[in-house]
């Protein structure tokens, strides 16, 4: 294949992630089912963990990370869940797998507002949680821009794939964490730790190795998900 | 039914007829139930098929197969000549009883979705769909408030605009009030005047048979009986 037909093909596979992407924001923006679920979801995780453990400033910056990535894994299965439950009703999918896109470009679309979906949530939880947990960064703070975001993605890169795998059971609202939970583990602790150790201080590398735990993570399991994708779109 | 049984039904007049879909020894297990059991059948291109049996009868799942929706557990589906369902998807119209677009969005911001997916863009623009099937195209209403026989038109509308060879249509008056019903039947009669080939599966027989050329009765997911509306 010429470099010229790979280009335009590249373009077209981007137009066609764009043309799913302003979709399922169209349509999140107009139902505002999967923010609303997920916002107050993870607001009650984030309160009731403060007003259960009343922490001091120390204890705030240990358990602060995993209370937060908690609140996120909790809240984003019921978007995660959703996001695939819009295709499935009304046959929709069915219709979306006579056309001749590229499944791909489909998963990466969904994973791509999965991701905006979660941050906005974080974004709303941030001052939340930076209040209720009188938390102030003694470490590299900006690195928090890194970290979340990237623990973010591991977490709706796997999440969408395994929520595409579970799409047609019966119980798949309890399927998708028992399959996405152990699978996000390391990702979770890499999160956590990096999480932790910006905010109390400790050393400078630690950080450094979580994050790199957490873009490999990313870029072995997205790659995977997009090489099996059409498979799981078209099993029966 | 064997071929020849499917030659003398449709008469020798259509002997000459390209053939748009054959299925040879098609079997389709669910576990080990059988939706579908040794089906040997070509359908002829032009004809309006119409499919009629009782729930379980097999006649959505043949659709489906037909589609390439669901591979058969047993045989061969060959579609146009020598295609596989998955490689004439852009020829095979698909409509289920459900309307295949999303709720949230209005008729003509479906239709223009699906239409970006094909790379090669369609026949047909999504207004002048909507307008073929009688709906208004600037309608701002979203299709979870639109009416059930306004969603199954707009649905047909979905599947048109890539003015498809073989029209696959499961139910397509299924919930809808007779006036509606009436204009679906009304529309798929046109749409068989091109030479086009229309598969559809329905309860409602007497909607139905004005339009038929063939009718398949379905029992326990073999075709049983095979007759012209006549």
């Amino acid at each position: 294949m010429t470099s010229v037909a790979q280009e335009q093909q590249m373009a077209g596979w981007f137009r066609l992630v764009g043309t799913h992407l302003r979709k399922d924001l169209r349509i999140e923006w107009r139902s505002r089912e999967a923010i609303n679920a997920m916002l107050f979801f993870a607001l009650l995780v984030v309160v009731l963990f403060s007003m259960a453990f009343d922490p001091t400033a120390a204890a705030s910056r240990e358990i602060a990370g995993g209370v937060l990535c908690v609140a996120t894994l909790f809240a984003s299965v019921s978007a995660l869940n959703q996001a695939w439950t819009r295709e499935i009703r009304h046959d929709v999918l069915d219709a979306l797998r006579m056309t001749p896109a590229d499944g791909s470009a489909m998963f990466v679309a969904k994973v791509l507002a999965n991701f905006l979906f979660v941050s906005v949530v974080q974004g709303l939880l941030a001052p939340v949680f930076f209040i209720f947990y009188n938390l102030r960064p003694l470490g590299d703070g900006w690195l928090l821009l890194a970290v979340v975001p990237l623990g973010t993605w591991a977490l709706v890169a796997n999440g969408t794939f395994f929520a595409a795998l579970s799409i047609r059971s019966r119980n798949r609202e309890l399927l998708l964490p028992l399959i996405l939970f152990p699978i996000f583990l390391p990702a979770l602790l890499a999160m956590v730790l990096a999480v932790k150790t910006i905010l109390t201080g400790d050393g400078s590398d630690p950080h450094l190795l979580w994050l790199k735990m957490l873009a490999g993570y990313d870029v072995i399991f997205m790659t995977v998900s997009l090489l099996l994708f059409d498979t799981v779109l078209h099993a029966e | 039914m064997s071929e020849t049984a499917s030659e003398t039904a449709t008469g020798q007049g259509q002997r000459s007829r390209e053939t748009v879909a054959r299925l040879v020894d098609v079997s389709r297990l669910f576990g080990t139930f059988a939706a579908l059991r040794h089906i040997d059948y070509e359908f002829q291109a032009g004809l309006c098929y119409v499919l009629l049996g009782e729930n379980g009868a097999g006649k959505s799942t043949l659709l489906r197969v037909l589609a390439g929706l669901l591979p058969p557990s047993h045989g061969r589906v060959r579609m146009f000549g020598d295609l596989s369902p998955a490689e004439a998807c852009g020829r095979i119209g698909y409509m289920s009883h459900a309307p295949m677009l999303y709720d949230e969005l209005t008729g003509v911001e479906n239709l223009e979705y699906f239409a970006a997916l094909y790379p090669r863009g369609l026949a047909l623009a999504a207004d002048e769909a909507l307008r073929q099937v009688g709906l208004d195209a600037k309608l701002t209403r979203r299709v979870g408030q639109y009416s059930q026989g306004m969603r199954q038109r707009a649905s047909l509308a979905r599947v048109l605009m890539a003015q498809p060879e073989l029209l696959l249509l499961d139910e397509p008056f299924s919930n809808m009030d007779v006036e509606s019903a009436r204009q679906m039947v009304r529309l798929l009669d046109g749409l068989r005047r091109p030479g086009r080939t229309v598969v559809l599966t329905t309860h409602q027989r007497e909607l139905a048979l004005p339009i038929a050329d063939c009718v398949l009765t379905m029992r326990g997911g073999e075709i049983v009986n095979e007759g012209s509306a006549a």
